[in-house]
């Protein structure tokens, strides 16, 4: 049975209490970091919706992205009080229908919202993790989702879906754990960080490390916080998640407050004013070592790598569905890398959807609303559910729907 | 389950080719007409390449498999025998390679079903010959500045080429201009000429 008591996140994270759930994992057989370090008793932070069947056959996991969490599809964010990142299309009667399926996420390993991280307690310690933390991957990450299915008592996802980072770790899901995943949804994503991302991450990593009040990552010793490193991170990549046609179409060249510019540096121009209102709403909600870390785990990612330098091989014999999906704007992952994963899966034979959205909302289309990508999932999930209803079980009964 | 509907004929023609349950990829496979057909009604394992992205869309939001991609560049990925039938209606004369795309239909399925226009057909020929200008006809209804049919060839030019890719014709029909198909004979004089166009079934030799 799941709990649904809230938590109070220890350490220097979010001071007051989240709703979800947290398990503690790893505490007889701890995870294996792929840096080689050991992390044991460790918690993860997760938020759910719709409820488990019978045979607890129904589950969705979904994966966010970089600073996504779990509170997908929640009416107000805890600490936002947004509503949750894929409240659009996940919830009763929605695309990701919650009336069918057991949708639950997990804050990443590394985040900021009750999974560990480098704000919660080191045990050893007893006080933050800060640098500290071990390093970790988007494999780890995957590592821990799963360790968190085998404590729900979760054999097989039925789907695993998630954008960008979130994405990776469906790659990556399906890759580890071809078996306990029957369809898997990578959107606007790559199967390896480019290094023009590998640079942007840089850029903001840098950009929070110069600022005096990250004091080496250990801030909280301080009472202080990287806000204006963190914010200059934020806004950096949030111009990665546009495209020139969408800030275009946004902006312009329009002023901000004033008819005339006033030959100074304040924001002058409605973008200025966005950009420092995206940076410091941000600084509110995340945790600027968190972003280092998890912007770590995302340029490490690289699926062909370990794989002989063949990303097929990732997938060889896999039973796996994949609709993989990108966007025409996308400068951040463009098409070319969906189609590298598509022409890997290809290679294995395995059974594929593709289809690249028209849209000129950049990366952020997969937050939006774009009627073709809703409608492509939509079809998607239901084909999947149809042939997921057809298929023997491992145990080798058919599962009547 | 949808309502049985009537097909297009030369889709019905390749649909009567394909044994139920099998492995099948349909190369261009625009809308997902056939491929939606096969699937509800042979039951099988089902997989599209369309080019346009409305066709994508369309055939993944109906729940089929199918990625947006260019036969002529995305075939080259998959491996030998990956499927028991390729499919390639109506589009062979769109590619800017079609002996290399026939050839990878035969690389990577056990048999390839091409459908195709004829150009030799007797209409086209008189029109040819009396009016001087390229034919246009309801099989082949774009002017010339304005066709995607860039490679358009004749029954005899596609069986001459399947005897050079070492092709066996497991099956050959030529649909008239009543649409009413006909076995392709070992003569093909008569076929060449009153054939609109002409469904063929594929192997490679020696498979």
């Amino acid at each position: 049975m799941i709990s649904h008591a809230g938590f109070r996140q220890p350490g220097y994270g979010q001071p007051f209490v989240l709703p979800g759930h947290r398990a503690v994992l790893g505490t007889e057989q701890p995870l294996r970091l792929d840096s080689g370090t050991e992390l044991s008793a460790f918690p993860i932070a997760w938020q759910s919706y719709g409820t488990l069947n019978e045979d607890r056959s129904n589950a969705v996991l979904i994966c966010h992205a970089l600073t996504g969490d779990q509170f997908v599809a929640d009416e107000r964010h805890p600490v936002t009080g947004k509503p949750g990142w894929w409240r659009s299309i996940v919830g009763p009667g929605k695309l990701i229908d919650t009336d069918r399926w057991f949708v639950l996420c997990a804050n990443v390993l590394g985040g900021c919202m009750g999974s560990a991280g480098p704000s919660e307690i080191n045990p050893s310690t007893l006080e933050p993790w800060g640098l500290a933390f071990p390093i970790v991957t988007i494999a780890d990450m995957v590592r821990a989702q799963a360790m968190l299915l085998d404590h729900l008592g979760i054999d097989r996802l039925f789907a695993v879906i998630g954008g960008s980072m979130g994405g990776m770790q469906a790659l990556e899901w399906a890759s580890l754990y071809p078996e306990r995943v029957f369809a898997a949804v990578p959107i606007a994503t790559a199967a390896q960080h480019s290094a023009q991302n590998i640079a942007f991450h840089e850029v903001g990593r840098q950009a929070v490390m110069a600022d005096p009040d990250w004091h080496e990552g250990e801030y909280w010793r301080f009472g202080k916080k990287p806000v204006a490193g963190l914010a200059v991170a934020r806004m950096a990549a949030h111009i990665t998640y546009l495209s020139e046609a969408k800030l275009h179409e946004k902006f312009g060249r329009r002023l901000q407050d004033r008819e005339n510019i006033k030959y100074g540096f304040d924001a002058e121009f409605q973008v200025e004013s966005y950009l420092r209102h995206q940076g410091q709403s941000f600084v509110e909600r995340f945790d600027a070592n968190s972003y280092l870390f998890i912007t770590r785990a995302m340029d490490y990612f690289d699926m062909a790598a370990r794989h002989g330098g063949v990303l097929a091989n990732a997938f060889r014999h896999t039973p796996v569905r994949f609709c993989v999906l990108s966007f025409t704007s996308d400068w951040l992952y463009p098409t070319v890398e969906s189609r590298r994963v598509v022409h890997a899966l290809n290679a294995v034979a395995a059974n594929v959807s593709f289809a690249e959205i028209v849209s000129n909302n950049g990366h952020d289309a997969f937050l939006l609303d774009e009627p073709d990508f809703h409608s492509v999932l939509a079809g998607f999930l239901a084909g999947a559910a149809q042939h997921h209803g057809l298929l023997p079980v491992c145990n080798g009964q058919a599962r009547p729907r | 389950m949808k309502p049985l509907a009537p097909i297009r004929v030369d889709l019905q023609l390749i649909a009567d080719m394909i044994e139920p349950g099998s492995r099948v990829l349909d190369v261009g496979c625009a809308d997902g007409t056939l491929l939606d057909y096969l699937v509800q009604f042979k039951q099988v394992d089902g997989r599209g390449i369309e080019l346009s992205s409305e066709g994508v869309n369309a055939c993944v939001s109906s729940g089929l498999s199918v990625i947006q991609g260019d036969a002529d560049t995305d075939l080259f990925d998959f491996p030998d025998c990956a499927f028991d039938y390729v499919v390639l209606s109506q589009t062979l004369q769109a590619m800017r390679a079609p002996r290399k795309t026939l050839d990878q239909l035969l690389r990577i399925g056990g048999h390839a079903i091409v459908s195709m226009p004829n150009f030799a057909h007797w209409r086209l020929r008189w029109r040819l010959l009396t009016r001087g200008r390229m034919p246009v006809s309801d099989a082949l209804p774009y002017p010339w500045y304005d066709s995607p049919n860039i490679h358009l060839c004749t029954i005899r030019d596609f069986v001459a080429l399947c005897g050079e890719l070492d092709a066996r014709i497991e099956r050959g029909l030529f649909l008239d201009q009543t649409g009413t198909p006909r076995r392709l004979g070992s003569v093909l004089t008569l076929a060449n000429l009153l054939g609109e166009q002409a469904v063929f079934l594929l192997c490679r030799n020696g498979r």
